[in-house]
């Protein structure tokens, strides 16, 4: 393949611009009504559960929560252009996506409650459990789509992460590997300008970050992070490549963090109010829900239906983040190894022993 | 094979590879040049030619993207063996082996296990120049969620092999470079004890020596050389690290009473360490002297030509035997 079929657009492509108008973009496919006032929905939801596990941080029920408040239409495009079949691997600020693949929210939020490492079965929603340390999960990526590949199977891998996570060396082995094993991934990195408080500037100075994908022989494209047609379009093209054989490819959409890296962080010691300002324009939802409207799509009866499932949302998560689950000392041990060493069956009783002798102070 | 066939450690180790691949079409042998050059110490050797290039195949030169890739493939139904080329170049591949292969089946309550084998050519004692010669089991040891081997015979090269192979966890395999050419005759259909289980590999009733890996065989030797000068000394093969064996290495120290373990690691915070304070611990009142470590010197593995001043040797074992107060003094 010619090199500079590799390379990605020179500006990311932009399907509806941030007042909700289509642009004169006519080479990338435009999705259909059904497929924009679906993606609207799956938005209003994705906002609404980042704010609410912002509350639920507030009052005390999440540890912490990586919002992607700002990144919703990256979040949900990346659930909905899957197939049943295919595989996510998302990072510890892709909750949304993770519930976009069926996962319960309550379920997706165990790690961040603190009851235990990952709430849900990864074989179940093919869902990986959320990886921490970056990068790491694109590797893992690569592994599934190569096993099926081997069996014959026409899976695809959703292998998200950010802007830091192009500069770990497990970033390039999976883009390396993949593209040597022709392996079906989409690498999705959501470059939302900061790694915590460092910019991409301390990152990268190439081009783009899709720009990276010529180095590895690999189709890379850069789309409008907060443009949910755009990355529907843009990422479905992903995954039906990857699908048909055409091997690994990378998609860099251009979004922001709108809030803090958590809760625990402080954004404003390494970045400018008005930088936050001039992205609040960019609102994914106000730009899909303009589109909408204008397109006459979305009636009042359709968006009060829409407000009216985030709330069950909500409330879903309320209900069961304010549940105290009793973690069970036992478990501590059930699942190191298959069967537990000598060793360990004899940690369990010693804290066993100990257990029941506070139990009876 | 024919029963009873002479062959080398590296042979029992393929012919582990090679009955595990044919038993079960999920296992696959990947790494970096293990393919048509059958690993830089033949242990793959035609594997490729038998299997097909989807069943043993080279990779690009990147450990954590091994290590990686090997998670991938578990979790999606495969059964990976993978090969770090030598010991210090497994290095790059510790995150993906501590923050995911050892964790997984924890992170998600048992839902997904990997069962890997991670191959490592080991230790020292060829001569080899630096970055290959390191004995890096503490780190492994050291990571709940891994199982640790380190085979010392012929026999329990395949034995051991084979267990790692079919575990549902996994399983650290340690081959010990010194003696992948050591020749036994074995039959590979006799049935070894399993991981898990150390064996007494010589009785004696003066001393225990405890070792693994490259270290047994020069315990063995040191117990006829203590023989000949009248000291009969009983040698332990802990063979699987962890789980660790404390019943088996226990009762051998209580029926003799002293101890000395080997190991040819530094031995600062080392393996042989952990099992000092564990039969130390365990045995207290069996012990008539305290027991006593030999081991590698707490340095960076030597070069080639100062190595045999670094390794434990016979000298230095029966020296230690010497000090586990015979006398009361």
């Amino acid at each position: 393949m010619p090199s500079h079929d590799l390379l990605p657009s020179d500006e990311p492509v932009q399907l509806l611009d941030q007042h909700g108008r289509r642009t004169e973009d006519s080479t990338h496919r435009f999705p259909s009504d059904q497929e924009l006032l679906r993606a609207h929905e799956a938005l209003v939801v994705g906002r609404r559960i980042n704010e609410q596990a912002y509350a639920l941080v507030r009052q005390g029920r999440l540890a912490v929560y990586p919002s992607s408040h700002g990144q919703e239409a990256c979040e949900v495009a990346a659930a909905l252009v899957m197939g049943d079949g295919d595989w996510l691997f998302p990072t510890y600020r892709d909750t949304v996506s993770i519930v976009g693949r069926g996962v319960d929210p309550v379920d997706a939020l165990v790690l961040l409650k603190g009851d235990w490492h990952s709430g849900y079965d990864p074989t179940v929603h093919r869902v990986a459990p959320q990886a921490t340390p970056l990068a790491t999960q694109l590797v893992h990526a690569v592994g599934v789509a190569h096993a099926a590949t081997l069996r014959g199977e026409d899976t695809v891998v959703m292998a998200m992460c950010g802007d830091g996570a192009t500069s770990e060396g497990d970033f390039h082995e999976a883009l390396n590997f993949a593209a040597v094993f022709k392996a079906p991934v989409v690498f999705f990195v959501q470059n939302n300008e900061y790694a915590i408080s460092v910019p991409l500037a301390r990152q990268s100075v190439a081009p783009s970050l899709a720009h990276k994908g010529v180095g590895y022989g690999m189709p890379g494209e850069r789309v409008d992070g907060n443009d949910v047609a755009a990355l529907l379009s843009v990422l479905g093209s992903a995954v039906d490549a990857a699908r048909g054989g055409g091997g690994p490819q990378l998609v860099e959409a251009h979004t922001y963090r709108m809030q803090a890296h958590t809760n625990a962080d402080d954004a404003t010691r390494y970045r400018q109010d008005d930088e936050v300002e001039a992205w609040r324009d960019r609102d994914p939802l106000l730009r899909s829900e303009a589109y909408l409207v204008g397109r006459e799509l979305l009636t009042e009866e359709r968006r009060s239906a829409i407000a009216a499932t985030a709330e069950e949302v909500a409330a879903s998560m309320r209900d069961g983040l304010m549940k105290d689950v009793e973690p069970v000392a036992s478990d501590l041990f059930a699942h190191v190894y298959a069967t537990p060493t000598p060793q360990l069956r004899e940690q369990a009783a010693f804290l066993d022993e100990e257990l029941s002798r506070e139990g009876a102070r | 094979m024919a029963q009873h066939e002479k062959i080398t450690m590296a042979q029992a180790f393929n012919h582990a590879l090679r009955d595990a691949m044919t038993d079960d079409e999920s296992v696959l042998m990947f790494g970096e040049d293990v393919g048509a050059l059958g690993g830089v110490f033949r242990v793959t050797d035609g594997l490729s030619a038998e299997f097909g290039d989807s069943r043993c195949f080279d990779t690009p030169l990147a450990e954590s993207g091994i290590m990686g890739m090997a998670v991938g493939l578990a979790m999606n139904g495969m059964r990976p063996v993978v090969e770090m080329q030598f010991d210090a170049f497994a290095y790059p591949a510790f995150e993906q082996l501590v923050s995911h292969v050892a964790k997984m089946r924890n992170r998600t309550r048992g839902a997904v296990n990997l069962p890997i084998t991670i191959r490592i050519p080991y230790a020292g004692g060829i001569g080899g120049v630096e970055h290959h010669c390191d004995s890096s089991e503490a780190y492994y040891v050291h990571t709940p969620g891994l199982t640790v081997v380190a085979p010392a015979t012929v026999a329990d090269a395949y034995t051991l092999m084979r267990e790692a192979i079919a575990s549902p966890d996994p399983v650290v395999v340690l081959e010990p470079k010194k003696l992948y050419w050591s020749k036994e005759e074995v039959d590979l259909d006799e049935a070894q004890p399993g991981i898990g289980r150390a064996v007494v590999r010589r009785e004696g009733t003066d001393a225990t020596l405890i070792a693994y890996g490259t270290s047994v065989p020069t315990a063995l030797e040191a117990a006829d050389a203590a023989a000949a000068e009248g000291r009969s000394l009983q040698v332990v093969d802990v063979r699987s690290l962890v789980p660790f064996d404390d019943e088996t290495v226990c009762g051998a120290v209580r029926s003799t009473g002293r101890a000395v373990v080997v190991a040819e690691s530094a031995g600062f915070a080392s393996v042989a360490s952990e099992i000092v304070a564990r039969v130390t611990e365990r045995c207290f009142h069996h012990l008539a002297a305290p027991v006593r470590r030999v081991t590698g010197f707490d340095i960076p593995y030597p070069p080639p030509k100062l190595e045999h001043l670094h390794l434990p040797s016979v000298d230095r074992i029966l020296d230690a035997v010497d000090t586990l107060q015979w006398e009361d003094v």
